[in-house]
């Protein structure tokens, strides 16, 4: 069902959504949260699309803000999805004229009560997210350092103003890495010496693999370029030799360790929706990600 | 593990467990649990990023078919019934570890064949050694293809230092056993080669997530165990029904029969979570300590012919087909005893449920497919409503849905809108499919996992096995020597004599 406001109050769309969830028998009585989207026009399609994917698994309530023309009167027009094709609800909140600066008190009176909120910046990166008045409202707040221009300085600028609940999806992005590396390291291995990942030019997935990496070795270890795509190789420098990972096709990757066969296993790169299915799976702060990214606090001085 | 490995951190919650290197083989490749179960549960988990690299599969059987012939079988099979969509990528990895052994249990030269072929993974695929072996077969052939894998080697990893050693295990599934001592001899067979934490008894309802849900809604909360006790529960039902009839088992159904088929296992293994005591950690020794002192508490009713009751399956009607009777099915004979429906009053003799009788029953050809377990609280001591009022309230209840529907209802008394103070019973309910994800992961998936990882709290072990005979064997003899199963026509809710049994109570049993 899709129900189209304009010049409308969030008074009015409360009314409508609940008038849409009785049409329909009591669909969504068990969202788990409220995901506030904030993007443009240009972006919303994509993001609204992955999220809505996403609350298959983690039924929500999406509302998008789209903030446009400031300089008009300000106005408020709201486009509800009700029973489409995922279990939650998605309300496009498109903000005009001054109101664009007060989303927030459109925003809160529509989050669900009892449940956690999750904002999420799809194309843009505040300079403080947990001081965003969108970023406040969320107790998860989820970036994407590499949708800047020069992703390390967006990792720097994170860092800075890191507050727990921040997490980012260049991180997310680095979880079948890291699980393939930890379990790698499952087996027994002399004691590893050194590293190195290697990315195409400006992946902050691969300066936070490495960063991780060297955080819980206590070794160096560096990022070198390389064609892509995305990740490529992670080799670890070892007394009884090399380990070594390499995906170069995107697809599958390549386990090497010294005296043994080399061996395969498929490690395809995910997409927006698989992404910020694992992001919304833990809502409480994520230590590892604070831990690594304060690595990145003074990294735009050190990077050469 | 010898060593700390340094990328895995407690508080790093992102990264998943992996299964180490190693081989699954599998004997029974051509049953239908393989086919629907199995093969797709290790798809589904290297779909998921969580079998190791170099993963390998070994089929054993008596066909004459190549490796690809086995991997077509599992290709189709992954097709049809995985849960997790069908990745090229993935398949391609999974299909360059699968292997087919063909030959028979007595065939010396077969099982030397395997021990070639997996030496040969190791060799090419860096399996390391590390083999599981999956008994998919009727446990008649347990000694034999247990005494194989001992004459050919396959049982006993080498030496190695420690913590670097290969590991065996050995997957077992029900029945565990027909009674007391053929369990104990169907133990001593598989322990004569393998070590008791090298076997892994797989109760697929202990795999599913309502099922481990159970410690966690009463562990986790403050608001259930406060209540969770004599006190208040007047009394649990325990209920596993299937709609269907016995299909194609009959050579394995006819003799074993409802109790031991679906009583002793499943049913016990829900009656131990339900009224087990707090265990002082999740570990699986403490597990088992608790689930183990609770089963030992089991008491039978006195008069077994009014505290339990069997039925067999008429002819009739079941959801609008009209189905033949158990003793016309295919392969029984017209004089079989076997019941196909039993139900259990039993007593747990502790502090907390002295006097508060657990009621298990299960049955084929019910009207629909569904299992729970059910708390029902007592009334109220005092209602200060007149009796018109409350006419319509039932008892409070917890319901732990299992299947299907995961999930829970809280079931109380609430007030009708209106002039008139009229009270009526309403649920609360929390559904799986609702509130997290549509698709959570197959019971198979879990348990096959643990297997591979080597994590055995949710394989019960010998011990909970023979305590559950223990409750079972006097109900099986008393069966054995008074009269046969009443019939009930296929499509009704079971017997007679069982609503009797919970008539004689003043209670009754839930709706099916």
């Amino acid at each position: 069902m899709m129900i189209d406001l304009t010049d409308t109050s969030t008074g009015a769309i409360n009314d409508a959504l609940r008038q849409a969830r009785l049409r329909l028998g009591g669909v969504a009585s068990g969202m788990v949260l409220t995901l506030v989207i904030v993007t443009d026009e240009g972006a919303q399609y994509d993001a609204a699309r992955a999220a809505s994917a996403a609350s298959r698994q983690h039924p929500c309530r999406i509302l998008v803000v789209i903030i446009r023309r400031p300089k008009d009167r300000s106005r408020l027009d709201a486009e509800i999805r009700v029973g489409e094709t995922s279990p939650g609800e998605t309300v496009l909140l498109r903000m005009y004229g001054p109101l664009g600066q007060h989303a927030d008190s459109v925003v809160a009176p529509l989050l669900l009560p009892d449940t956690p909120v999750v904002t999420w910046w799809p194309d843009i990166v505040p300079p403080i997210p947990a001081q965003d008045p969108m970023g406040a409202l969320a107790q998860r707040r989820v970036t994407d350092a590499a949708a800047g221009d020069s992703p390390r300085d967006v990792l720097s600028k994170l860092a800075a103003g890191y507050q727990p609940g921040d997490t980012d999806l260049s991180w997310t992005r680095a979880t079948a890495w890291r699980s393939l590396l930890a379990a790698t390291l499952d087996q027994p291995s002399g004691e590893i010496t050194g590293g190195a990942v290697g990315a195409e030019a400006g992946n902050p997935t691969a300066d936070l693999i490495a960063a991780w990496l060297s955080l819980r070795l206590g070794v160096p270890v560096a990022t070198e370029p390389t064609g892509g795509p995305g990740i490529t190789e992670v080799r670890f420098t070892s007394a009884e030799g090399d380990i070594a990972i390499c995906r170069p096709d995107g697809r599958v990757a390549h386990l090497s360790r010294p005296g043994q066969p080399e061996r395969r296993v498929a490690l395809h790169r995910r997409d927006t929706t698989e992404l910020l299915e694992e992001e919304l799976r833990r809502l409480d702060p994520d230590d590892v990600y604070a831990d690594v990214l304060a690595t990145f606090r003074h990294a735009a001085v050190a990077v050469p | 593990m010898s060593t700390v490995n340094p990328l895995r951190d407690p508080r790093d919650r992102r990264i998943p467990r992996v299964a180490g290197p190693c081989v699954l083989v599998l004997f029974g490749v051509t049953g239908d649990l393989s086919r629907k179960k199995l093969m797709p549960a290790v798809y589904d988990l290297a779909n998921r990023g969580l079998l190791p690299p170099g993963f390998s599969l070994v089929g054993f059987a008596r066909r004459d078919w190549e490796h690809e012939d086995f991997a077509q079988v599992i290709h189709d099979a992954v097709k049809e019934h995985a849960r997790t969509p069908f990745n090229d990528t993935v398949w391609q990895q999974l299909a360059e570890g699968i292997r087919f052994v063909p030959g028979e249990f007595a065939d010396d030269a077969a099982f030397d064949r395997l021990a070639e072929t997996v030496a040969q993974l190791d060799e090419e695929r860096g399996t390391g050694g590390n083999y599981a072996f999956y008994l998919s077969v009727p446990p008649k052939f347990f000694p034999e293809v247990v005494a194989q894998l001992k004459r050919s080697g396959l049982s006993s990893p080498p030496e190695g230092p420690p913590g670097r050693r290969p590991w065996r295990r050995v997957v077992i599934e029900k029945p565990f056993g027909h009674d007391l001592a053929s369990a104990r001899q169907l133990n001593e067979i598989v322990n004569s080669v393998f070590g008791s934490d090298s076997v892994f008894r797989i109760d697929h309802y202990l795999g599913k997530e309502t099922v481990q849900n159970i410690l966690a809604l009463r562990f986790a909360n403050t608001m259930y165990e406060p209540i969770w006790n004599r006190s208040y529960v007047d009394h649990v039902q325990i209920t596993m029904s299937e709609d269907i009839g016995i299909g194609g088992r009959a050579g394995y159904y006819d003799g074993i029969g409802a109790a031991r088929d679906v009583i002793q296992n499943h049913l016990m293994q829900l009656l131990a979570l339900t009224a087990m005591e707090e265990p002082v950690s999740f570990d699986a020794v403490s597990l088992r300590a608790e689930k183990e002192k609770v089963l030992s508490a089991v008491r039978l009713p006195e008069d077994l012919a009014t505290g339990t009751a069997r039925g067999q399956y008429a002819a009739g009607w079941q959801g609008g087909v009209e189905v033949p009777g158990y003793l016309e099915e295919d392969g029984i004979a017209p004089d079989s005893r076997t019941e196909t429906y039993a139900a259990l009053k039993l007593g747990v003799d502790t502090r907390r449920w002295a006097g508060v009788p657990f009621y298990l029953r299960t049955g084929k050809r019910l009207p629909r497919r569904m299992t729970e377990i059910a708390l029902l609280f007592q009334r109220a001591p005092h209602l200060p409503f007149s009796a018109t009022d409350t006419k319509e309230l039932g008892q409070n209840a917890i319901v732990i849905r299992v299947q299907p529907d995961e999930g829970v209802t809280v079931r109380f008394g609430s007030k009708v809108p209106g002039s008139a103070m009229e009270v009526r019973d309403v649920n609360m309910d929390f559904a799986y499919g609702e509130s997290f994800t549509e698709n959570s992961p197959e019971a198979y998936e879990r348990l096959l996992l643990d297997v591979l990882i080597g994590d055995p709290p949710l394989f019960p072990r010998h011990r909970e096995v023979e305590l559950s005979w223990e409750v079972l064997d006097p109900v099986e003899e008393f069966w054995a020597e008074h009269g046969k199963p009443d019939q009930y026509p296929a499509g009704s809710t079971g017997p007679a004599s069982a609503e009797a049994l919970m008539a004689r109570d003043g209670r009754a049993w839930r709706r099916l």
